[in-house]
């Protein structure tokens, strides 16, 4: 490993105290003027909260907007499968929230490896979303009076999180969609969709352009543009099992990586502690059971190992609510990565139920018991059908059985104060982007950095980036253009040549059991070390024995899945690569070798309080250079997480 | 949970594109887990078909959890098969008998073109709500969340409306092919809100005129769309939106 001894790494923070900055870095940005925006041409990858937030916020302003995305339409984006809620510091529950707080609770929560600077940004506004979002339309919970209604999540002890029954995600990626439907009418917008972007292209070291495939016909194409703002979601999927979208994918971020982007922290990967547990290894995913149903749902498994009784015959006194006994003050309510290691630990330690003896029981007597059925069935409904759908049990008689699953991840393309990464001109949004989250996020945070990003941050610093640079005129007929066109086009080609034996899926999965064994809730240097050498074989045996049938010139998904798994297992190696340097347990990081006493995560502050930003150095992802940015915590002091 | 496997007959309906004449093949798969989902399965039989040099079968699916609307085929002539309530990630082959004879079909509607076998092209939605699906409102424009009291009653009705997934069930379920249903959320969601009065009457004129125009059909009351949507969407929605079009076509707004 390599690191950086002159690291160019600017973060450029705002002077001034942390509840200024914001204001300040607004007042000092460039503008372009009202008549010129229309000749500014900005391309929008992806159209999940941040990417249609940020591409209707732009076109409102008076951009020319190109958006593509990989779905057959705008709404299908990933952000639509989000369950719980969306966090906003309102205090409308009159229980002492304020922006200083939910920055705090961030902070915490991501176990001090985020910037405090962005943290304290996204908590400031935080409340314009709820109320952008209101306006548009969105159904948000309401009290019988008619305000608006808030439940708790996990890592806070206040109740900030506004939610639409279990389909928060869908409505919100609604009310952005149609806000980018309202500008596609409008043609200040347009939308490409069945597109996936495979490279970047870059003139005068500045991002002006991509080149994407069409899905549909297979023909290659290429948007120039004066910016390019990369808003296409998460890596989760190199787990191969996870709770993301079968599509989502790290190949727009991969390419951009190669092309200068440096990419920071990919060891950071949230394991979600309330899942639907594995039954199968034909299994395609896993499903997310919303972290709201651990306001009413208690967590236990027997204390007695292999106690073979039905959950409902087990008496109270024999059960281990674990949470409850070793978080007295949090309970159930801890943060995700702290609740999966407790669920890991008890089924590591024999006491696990069901056929795989891999999952524990989220039960809801009680509430149901004190609050009635009718009013769990109000708020989680969806959740208990969906439960029911999958595994054919009742989770209103018989608790839920559920295990840790990847769910979301911190790490993605560094990106400055301004959201742009080591690219200028390319501004990487949401999940995409490393920025807020440290090394662990919390429930309900995800969909307000989103939206945050693509509202109120992007439209503003993206104007800086075009009224304060000279970007001469450039169009698709220049050489750079058709570089990145032919070097996608070859890539594409390189995988049909193949022509070998083994499937795409059969790959992906292996890939994902290396990585879930070897990289997954808990990780140790032997571990880490032979995953590396093992991705590597997995790489060649892929570039040797794939087998994908058809043409290039179609519509051809197994096509696109393996374009998608080639760039997996060259990323998937960096991820193992950097979970190898970091020698300290943080947030969803929890290295074997790290911890304290009691099994928690130990930190390394002397050592590793910064975040790890890695520069692509050719195809060898061994050569790999990291850059760190140091991370200053003036406003949270920096202590030992307790949620005890 | 159940232990036996299933042995299943598909007859899936192949097409290499829009243009090209499709045809049912016949496929024996065997080894299907109960547990699986009916796209599980279909990956099996995928996997199945490249191993022995076939093109696998091209569907459209993402999220795998009845959310994001994309998955969708006509299983035994029903739109996401025979569950109510339920896409068809969400359906599993408990659901289906050792021996049984499933047949598999795109969506068959002329506003929904075919891509390629089971994929076809819904962007005629998209243009549905770009007609009028939205409240004008530009980012920065809207006062505090609290300032439009909403009575939890009104909320819940507008969300029940608000949840459609877009998936086109209830297109491939009507025999005229309408998308009364799809049209009808949109324009009860926003119609039962404060925030959706100031267009309410363009919002459905534009709405119902851009439906028509995609080239779906008109709606007879038949329900079918109701049986079939996996998000439980009421054909109330459409008697709401009849309603608003009439009172907007009197008023002699445009
Ligand atoms: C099941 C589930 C439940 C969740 N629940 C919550 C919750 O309750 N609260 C919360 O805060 N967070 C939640 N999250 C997390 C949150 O939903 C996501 O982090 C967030 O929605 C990501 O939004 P995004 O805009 O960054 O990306 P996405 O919504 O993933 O959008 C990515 C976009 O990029 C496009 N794209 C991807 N690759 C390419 C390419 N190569 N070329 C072109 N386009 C491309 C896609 O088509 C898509 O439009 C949940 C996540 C999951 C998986
Ligand atoms: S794949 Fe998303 S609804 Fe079925």
């Amino acid at each position: 490993m390599t690191i950086a001894t002159d690291s160019k790494l600017n973060a450029r923070i705002p002077d001034g105290p942390i509840d200024q900055k914001w204001t300040r870095c607004k007042d000092q940005l460039k503008l372009v003027a009202p008549n010129n925006k229309r000749k500014f041409h900005v391309i929008v990858v992806g159209t999940g909260l941040a990417g249609a937030a940020a591409a209707a916020s732009l076109a409102e302003q008076g951009y020319t907007v190109t958006v593509v995305t990989i779905h057959d339409s705008p709404r299908r984006a990933h952000s639509i499968a989000a369950q719980g809620g969306i966090n906003a510091s309102k205090n409308y529950q009159n229980d002492g929230d304020s922006v200083h707080r939910l920055f705090t609770d961030t902070v915490k929560g991501g176990d001090f490896r985020a910037r405090e600077a962005n943290v304290y940004r996204l908590a400031e506004v935080s409340g314009n979303i709820i109320d952008q979002c209101v306006a548009q339309g969105v159904p948000f919970a309401r009290e019988y009076g008619g305000m608006l209604a808030n439940r708790t999540f996990g890592g806070a002890l206040v109740s900030r999180t506004f939610y639409c029954r279990g389909q928060t995600g869908q409505q919100l990626l609604i009310g952005a969609y149609s806000a980018l439907m309202r500008q596609a009418a409008s043609g200040r917008a347009k939308i490409y969709a069945r597109r996936e972007m495979l490279d970047l292209v870059m003139v005068d070291g500045v991002a002006r352009g991509i080149v994407c495939r069409n899905l549909v016909t297979g023909a290659y194409e290429t948007y120039a543009g004066h910016a390019v703002l990369l808003c296409t979601g998460g890596y989760g999927n190199v787990f191969y099992l996870s709770t993301n979208a079968k599509g989502c994918n790290v190949t727009a971020s991969w390419r951009c990586h190669k092309r200068g982007a440096y990419f920071a922290n990919p060891c950071y990967t949230q394991i979600h502690p309330t899942c639907i547990p594995v039954h199968g290894d034909y299994q395609s995913k896993l499903t997310l059971m919303s972290e709201s149903l651990r306001n009413d749902g208690r967590v236990w498994v027997p204390k007695n190992k292999g106690d073979s009784r039905r959950p409902e015959q087990i008496p109270d006194e024999e059960r281990d609510y674990y949470l409850e006994r070793r978080y007295p003050t949090y309970g159930n309510m801890v943060p995700r990565d702290v609740a999966s290691r407790a669920a890991k630990e008890r089924c590591d330690a024999g006491f696990g139920v069901g056929d795989t003896q891999m999952a524990v029981y989220l039960d809801f007597s009680r509430a149901i018991q004190e609050q009635g059925r009718a009013a769990i069935e109000g708020k989680y409904g969806n959740l208990f059908d969906m439960y029911e759908k999958i595994t054919g049990e009742n989770g209103y008689v018989t608790p839920m059985m559920i295990y840790p699953a990847v769910h979301y991840t911190m790490g993605g393309l560094w990106v400055d104060y301004h959201l742009e990464s080591t690219i200028p001109g390319l501004f990487v949004l949401g999940e995409a982007n490393f920025s807020d989250h440290g090394a662990n996020r919390l429930g309900a945070s995800a969909l307000m950095q989103g939206l945050a990003d693509g509202y109120f941050v992007a439209p503003y610093t993206v104007g800086n980036h075009l009224a304060s640079r000279s970007l001469k005129p450039v169009t698709d007929a220049h050489p750079s253009f058709t570089e990145a066109l032919a070097s996608a086009k070859a890539r594409t080609d390189r995988i049909l040549a193949v022509n070998g034996t083994t499937t795409v899926n059969e790959l992906h999965r292996r890939l994902g059991q290396i990585m879930w064994n070897k990289c997954g809730m808990g990780r140790n240097a032997a571990g880490l070390s032979s995953a590396i050498k093992e991705i590597g074989a997995l790489r060649d045996e892929f570039w040797s024995s794939v087998r994908v049938l058809g043409s290039g010139e179609a519509f051809n998904q197994n096509l696109e899945h393996a374009g998608r798994l080639a760039d997996f297992l060259e990323f998937g190696e960096l991820l193992v690569r950097d979970a190898l340097h970091r020698e300290e347990s943080c947030g969803g990081h929890f290295r074997e070798e790290h911890q304290t006493e009691e099994g928690e995560a130990k930190r390394n502050d002397k050592d590793f309080c910064y975040a790890g930003a890695w520069e692509s150095k050719g195809e060898d992802v061994a050569q790999s250079v990291l850059h760190k940015e140091p991370l200053e915590f003036k406003d949270v002091p920096l202590v030992q997480r307790s949620y005890k | 949970m159940t232990h036996k496997s299933l042995n299943l007959t598909l007859r899936v309906w192949r097409q290499p594109n829009a243009d090209a004449p499709g045809a049912f093949r016949t496929y024996k798969l065997g080894g299907i887990s109960p547990d699986m989902s009916f796209l599980e399965m279909l990956d099996v039989l995928n996997d199945q078909l490249i191993k022995d040099g076939e093109e696998p079968i091209a569907f459209d699916h993402d999220c795998r959890e009845g959310i994001c609307g994309t998955c969708g085929v006509m299983i035994n002539g029903q739109p996401h098969g025979p569950l109510p309530a339920t896409t068809t990630c969400q359906l599993h082959m408990r659901h289906f008998h050792d021996g049984d004879e499933i047949v598999i079909e795109p969506w068959r509607a002329r506003a929904f073109p075919i891509i390629r076998d089971l994929s076809v092209d819904r962007s005629a939605f998209d243009r549905i709500i770009q007609a009028g699906g939205y409240v004008s409102v530009s980012t920065g424009q809207a006062p505090d969340g609290n300032c439009l009291p909403i009575p939890k009653v009104q909320q819940e009705s507008a969300l029940d409306a608000a949840v459609c997934i877009g998936c086109g069930a209830c297109v491939a379920a009507c025999k005229n092919a309408s998308a009364a249903l799809f049209t009808s959320a949109k324009v009860s969601h926003m119609a039962q809100l404060p925030q959706g009065q100031a267009e309410r009457r363009q919002r459905v004129l534009a709405m119902v005129g851009q439906h028509d125009e995609e080239g779906f059909g008109w709606c007879t009351n038949t329900y079918e769309c109701e049986a079939a949507c996996p998000a439980s969407i009421s054909v109330t929605h459409i008697a709401r939106m009849n309603r608003e079009h009439v009172k907007a076509t009197f008023a002699g707004q445009k």
